[in-house]
């Protein structure tokens, strides 16, 4: 009983590790382009090309991210996570 | 240009009838399968994680985010896009941090969670208003937006429009419970994607396909202005305080968080905000389009003319490309959207009054079979009814900042205690209370300081406190309170600390011991 809670402590703790990083890199991302909108107007207005100004690319982008960092968590928590706790439950039971 | 909105369109009435022919079938096909208080409220825990992230897609995309951003993109340009990013980066977070335990560890409520192993009187009643505060302002601005809305699509007077949206909803709560709301924001989410992306299509084929033309297109006729920020971010410190309301806001409104208890276990909670935040963007995506479609197809001006706000620009857009047919496509798909928001909103606020205040705090968890769903349904009716009076009375007003005022008290009321609660070991009920109570009357007592409600309504010189967003200041107090207030009542609250290791283990593992289930 004891090994199976240090397990599910650890696995917990991996959890909130993971999942703290990500929202940070979420928070630095949102961020970072809020305070470029707010602080540096011309930059965000800048033509890349015609009609794409760097406001509308980092705004796509940042949907993107979001995307992708789910993605990536989603994808952690089928593959590592969910085996984890599975082999953590299993420890309790002997 | 000339326009058919403000007349009744047949295709609307169509489209719409049809809609409320098929969801009130999907009602009363639910009602037979709405028996038990778990039922109601948590449709069972049947919901797959597919059906669960389209329908916290439906629940999620309101009004505001289809008409609203694509008339502000309309009217503005790039600015209105602030909105696009913001209420999606709220989603991701909702991941992270909250959706896996809360399913673990809640039932009905996110109450449930904060009120865990702690005095549940105190915290159920602190969660409550919370809650209620948060869905009564998103109440007010959905249904204050459909009255004039309808008004303009189907020629009905705003009363009558209030009155069908509340009859309709209450009848989708009433008697399906959540097995229905849940349908309902599946078709409703369709509907406003097709729609959507049928409008995207439509436009960008007059623009070779590609999205640079169109806003070329656009900075040609209106100036390249138009692709760089404007005036809505005013200073940095608004700017980050929006962004935080936003991002916060998600993970604290109590209709969202109910979604969670309807599916089978954490792992399907997980997928299911991975298929929301899928359908989400995609959506937000293309309201880059529609916003600038109808900037160079309809024009500003045009669209100013119908609607001072903006607020008609994606109508006005599909009857630019497709005529009446299309405009009443789109009418129905709005109103769609609302009938399914509200509804969610209701049964979020029916469980807040039947399950938390009346269960667990006026009977103390000890009511009689069957009296929790009679008083939920009691709540449903009252609440409706509340939702049609207030609509009626707000009628006219700028409710814009309700919105934002409802995402702010869920990012400072209902998110702090929520996290606090679940990840802190020294959380205490006192704490706890006294987080949500300055989270939530912080934001409401600021609000009323703000320029929002003294400059733009009150038409005072100026305003006492200088950001129309308070979550910057509000979010940090509440977490801060709470801290502080559950470290000078450790002494007296040893046993709810000592038992963390318990919410630890149910965090992980579940209330009800079950195996991973798959989707096929």
């Amino acid at each position: 009983m004891t090994h199976n809670h240090e397990a599910l402590r650890a696995l917990a703790r991996k959890r909130w590790r993971v999942a703290l990083s990500l929202t940070a890199l979420m928070v630095l991302v949102y961020f970072g382009f809020v305070l470029l909108v707010a602080w540096d107007k011309p930059f965000m207005g800048r033509l890349l090309r015609p009609g794409l100004s760097v406001g509308i690319v980092l705004g796509a982008l940042v949907i993107i991210a979001a995307w992708i960092l789910t993605w990536t968590y989603v994808r952690w928590a089928n593959r590592v996570y969910d085996p984890e706790l599975e082999r953590a439950r299993a420890g309790g039971v002997k | 240009m000339s326009t058919a909105i403000g007349q009744a369109n047949p295709v609307a009435i169509a489209f719409f009838l049809l809609f409320i022919g098929v969801t009130l079938g999907i009602t009363w096909w639910a009602a037979r399968r709405t028996r038990t208080t778990e039922h109601f409220y948590a449709a069972g825990r049947s919901i797959t994680a597919r059906q669960n992230g389209i329908a916290l897609a439906g629940d999620y995309m309101s009004a505001a985010s289809f008409l609203g951003i694509a008339g502000l993109v309309s009217t503005t340009g790039f600015d209105g896009l602030i909105y696009s990013t913001g209420w999606l980066v709220g989603w991701p977070v909702v991941l992270f941090l909250v959706a896996e335990p809360l399913r673990n560890l809640g039932k009905y409520t996110f109450a449930d969670v904060v009120a865990l192993h702690r005095r549940p009187g105190p915290v159920r009643t602190a969660a409550a208003i919370g809650t209620l505060a948060t869905v009564v302002f998103y109440l007010i601005a959905q249904m204050v937006g459909a009255g004039g809305l309808i008004r303009l699509m189907f020629g009905i007077s705003y009363e009558t429009a209030i009155v069908v949206v509340g009859v309709v909803m209450i009848l989708y709560v009433l008697v399906g419970g959540m097995i229905a709301t849940t349908w309902v924001q599946i078709v409703k989410a369709f509907l406003l994607l097709a729609g959507a992306l049928l409008l995207a299509v439509l436009v960008l084929s007059r623009f070779g396909f590609n999205p640079a033309r169109l806003f070329a297109e656009a900075a040609a006729k209106h100036g390249d202005a138009v692709l760089a920020p404007g005036k809505l971010v005013t200073s940095p410190l608004e700017a980050v305080s929006l962004g935080m309301a936003l991002m916060f806001g998600t993970a604290g409104l109590p209709h969202i968080l109910m979604r969670f208890f309807t599916v089978p276990d954490a792992s399907a909670a997980r997928r299911s905000v991975f298929y929301a935040t899928g359908i989400i963007g995609t959506f937000y995506l293309l309201t880059f389009v529609l916003g600038f479609g109808a900037m160079v197809l309809v024009g500003p001006e045009a669209i100013r003319a119908v609607d001072q706000g903006g607020n008609m620009a994606a109508p006005l857009l599909a009857e630019a490309l497709g005529g009446t047919a299309l405009l009443g496509f789109i009418a129905a798909v709005a109103f769609a959207t609302i009938l399914a928001v509200v509804a969610g909103l209701t049964l979020s606020g029916a469980a807040a009054l039947s399950h938390d205040l009346w269960v667990n705090v006026v009977r103390h968890g000890e009511a009689e079979p069957g009296e929790q769903l009679r008083v939920a349904r009691i709540a449903t009716v009252v609440l409706g009814l509340i939702a049609v009076v207030l609509g009626i009375t707000f009628k006219g007003q700028n409710v814009a900042f309700m919105v934002s005022l409802a995402f702010a008290i869920a990012a400072s009321g209902n998110f702090p205690a929520l996290l606090l609660a679940m990840f802190w070991r020294r959380a205490t009920t006192s704490g706890l209370v006294a987080s949500m109570l300055t989270g939530t009357f912080g934001a409401l007592i600021l609000i009323w300081f703000s320029p929002t409600i003294q400059v733009d309504i009150l038409h005072h010189g100026s305003a006492q406190f200088p950001l129309r967003n308070p979550a910057l200041l509000t979010i940090p107090i509440s977490f801060a309170t709470g801290m502080l207030v559950s470290l000078l009542t450790a002494a007296r609250s040893e046993e709810e600390i000592s038992r963390f290791a318990e919410r630890e283990r149910l965090m992980l593992e579940g209330r009800e011991t079950r195996a991973v289930r798959r989707e096929p």
